[in-house]
């Protein structure tokens, strides 16, 4: 027996895990509210002290963490054109675990930089060029960085001819830079990892410290990494175990989808266009989220698409949508709510997956119909997970996202139409992500445990 | 050798594949570095690998036919792009059937190709074009 602790420091839940680093044995889960303006340890204990008395393990020999509080690791990216090196450095920073708060492109302006000082990113990554290519663009910025107020780091990843000039008039300036590869050394090549490492090793060095959770760290052994970060390694060994999946993780604030796979097209005589697209990818959508961003489901799926699948009155889920946003910590109580909030994820779902699912666009020409695909092919992934705060807590989780996979709003999307769904109802896809770090066996058997 | 990057592709919903192959392996062996982006290609796509490669010229294939509605404003949306002064290049079967090459060399000139290839033009012939335009561009750079 090797008891494990495994904690994720939410923004609004700290959830702790007991899981055996050998057996791979699920002991409990418990969770308490995130204290990070107090003091972080506060919620940590409530936690720790329901977890002991669930699971009769009163000491652990390893304890391993994941954060997403106090704002979660934000980052600026920046490239040259937006939907190539300024795509690329997203797709980088996202896949790390990062909240793009703001991606730039092109040459930045002295109000970007106003901009870049309001958001007071924890890490900017900049990008831009292919190597050989434009060199420009990435020196222009590293200028206009230089100028900046806010005392962020920068990670360097652009044109290798003019990463040296770039690091010296960033370096001038008093800021740590840190370089790496190009995130598109050559025309339509993504080379996200060496950047990934760079963000996270900079998480782990700074960023921290700096936003009070250095009394955390105290108290575990490590804090290895931002939880998307976690979930997204979970994922990663699942599929190694089951095949291509994807995951939803519907929030209060945002939804995350995930996708393993490389999505290449399933059609024969399609034409495949645009950016490579990472494997393991995972986006982010800040303005759909089951409470406090629950106004942008209306906005994007459309207010009669709520009225029809909830079966409630057009006011009646107006003044729920406003009561949710203003408190977020609402639950559903009545039948109509539960309709309501049944509704809305399905929509949230629905709304994530096809952002994050390439599309297919037939085209005309004089020999007849030929295919073009931007994006990835996800309609024979057979595996889609849900999971999220939000989720776990609802009824009918599993006929909400069938109900998404089915829509017919979409025609053009790769979205999955047929997968079958698994919740991950003890919430332990991040605490697998942890646990795999030192104990990839043990973190297999618990991931086989729950999702298979 | 200067650093010699050049943008390839079939534009518009043209399928065509075998040419591009063949031009791609040959500007690659004449030295030049191809950022070769294959077949239906639309007008910002070469605009956007030029721009992040720095590419010096774009050359561009149609073989279908409809070559003269495909690449109409690819000069301008150049210019918008920063692109100035980029070499534009053209050749296939560039327009529907058998025009007099004079009149069709004319129509895409106006459009603001550099050069414009008719039918058959064996890769040779544009690798002396693009050596001699790289020049210029060169000792145009090389006197600023
Ligand atoms: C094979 C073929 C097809 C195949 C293509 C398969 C594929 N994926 O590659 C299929 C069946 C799909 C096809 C479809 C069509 N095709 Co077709 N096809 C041909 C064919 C027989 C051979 C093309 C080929 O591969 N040639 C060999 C390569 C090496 O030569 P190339 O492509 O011409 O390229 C060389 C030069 O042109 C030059 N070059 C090319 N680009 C550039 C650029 C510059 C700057 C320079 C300097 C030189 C240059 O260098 C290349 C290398 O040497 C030609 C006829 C022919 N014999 O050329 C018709 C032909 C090109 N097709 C034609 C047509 C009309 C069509 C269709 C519209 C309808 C149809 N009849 O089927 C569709 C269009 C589909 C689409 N959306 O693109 C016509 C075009 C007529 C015109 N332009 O006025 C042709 C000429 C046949 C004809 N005589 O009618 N086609």
């Amino acid at each position: 027996m090797k008891p494990v602790l495994l904690i994720d420091f939410g923004s609004t839940y700290t959830k702790v895990t007991a899981a055996d680093g050998e057996s791979g044995e699920l002991y409990a889960t418990a969770q308490s509210f995130t204290t990070v303006k107090e003091d972080i340890s506060l919620g940590l204990e409530n936690a720790l002290g329901e977890l002991k008395s669930l699971s009769g393990i009163s000491a652990f020999d390893e304890c391993y963490a994941c954060s997403s509080a106090a704002g979660g690791l934000r980052m600026v990216a920046s490239g040259l054109v937006p939907s190539l090196t300024a795509e690329a450095a997203r797709r980088a920073a996202l896949g790390a675990g990062a909240k793009v708060i703001k991606t730039f492109a092109y040459e930045m302006t002295e109000e970007d930089i106003g901009e870049i000082d309001a958001i007071a990113p924890d890490i900017v990554l900049l990008s831009g060029g292919t190597d050989g290519g434009n060199s420009a663009c990435c020196i222009h910025n590293a200028n206009i960085l230089a100028s900046a107020k806010a005392n962020f780091p920068v990670v360097l990843a652009c044109n290798r001819n003019a990463s040296a000039k770039c690091k010296a008039i960033l370096e001038a300036s008093g800021r740590e830079v840190i370089p790496c590869e190009n995130v598109m050394p050559s025309f339509g090549q993504l080379n996200i990892e060496p950047t990934q490492n760079a963000i996270r090793d900079l998480f782990l060095k700074r960023i921290i410290s700096a936003k009070g959770l250095s009394k955390a760290q105290a108290l575990v052994d490590d804090i290895i990494m931002p939880t998307p970060a976690a979930v997204l390694e979970a994922l990663t060994l699942l599929s190694e175990m089951t095949g291509e999946l994807m995951a939803v993780d519907l929030g209060g604030a945002t939804t995350d989808v995930y996708s393993i796979t490389d999505g290449l097209p399933t059609r024969a005589g399609t034409v495949l266009r645009g950016l490579p697209e990472p494997y393991a990818k995972r986006t982010v959508e800040g303005d759909i989220g089951m409470r406090y961003s629950a106004r942008g489901i209306p906005e994007n799926a459309g207010m009669d698409r709520l009225i029809k699948i909830s079966g409630e009155s057009e006011d009646g889920i107006q003044k729920w949508i406003e009561r949710i946003h203003e408190n977020p910590e609402t639950l559903a109580a009545t039948e109509s709510e539960r309709n309501m909030d049944f509704a809305l994820a399905s929509l949230a779902i629905e709304t994530g997956l096809v952002r994050h699912a390439g599309t297919v666009e037939t085209v005309y020409t004089p020999m007849g119909v030929a295919y073009q695909q931007i994006g990835k092919d996800l309609t024979r992934v057979n595996k889609l997970i849900l999971t999220g705060g939000a989720l776990i807590k609802l009824e009918r989780a599993q006929e909400m996202a069938l109900l998404a996979m089915k829509t017919d709003a979409y025609p053009s999307s790769l979205i999955p139409r047929d997968a079958s769904v698994i919740l991950d109802k003890h919430y332990i896809l991040s605490a697998a992500g942890l646990l795999k770090r030192n104990h990839p066996e043990a973190a297999k058997v618990l991931l086989g445990k729950e999702f298979t | 050798m200067p650093n010699r990057t050049m943008v390839l592709g079939v534009i518009g919903a043209d399928v065509h594949a075998v040419g591009n192959q063949i031009l791609n392996f040959a500007f690659t062996q004449a030295g030049f570095n191809v950022v070769n982006l294959g077949v239906m290609v639309s007008q910002e796509e070469f605009i956007e690998a030029a721009i992040e490669s720095g590419a010096q010229a774009i050359v561009v294939s149609s073989l279908y036919g409809h070559g003269e509605l495909d690449c109409r404003g690819l000069r301008d949306k150049c210019d918008e792009a920063g692109l100035k002064g980029i070499l534009l290049y053209v050749g296939g079967n560039i327009v529907v059937g058998k025009q007099p090459f004079e009149e069709v060399e004319k129509r895409f000139k106006a459009m603001g190709f550099n050069k414009v290839f008719g039918p058959g033009t064996p890769p040779e012939v544009t690798i002396k074009a693009l050596i001699e335009d790289y020049e210029i561009l060169e000792k145009a750079e090389k006197a600023e």
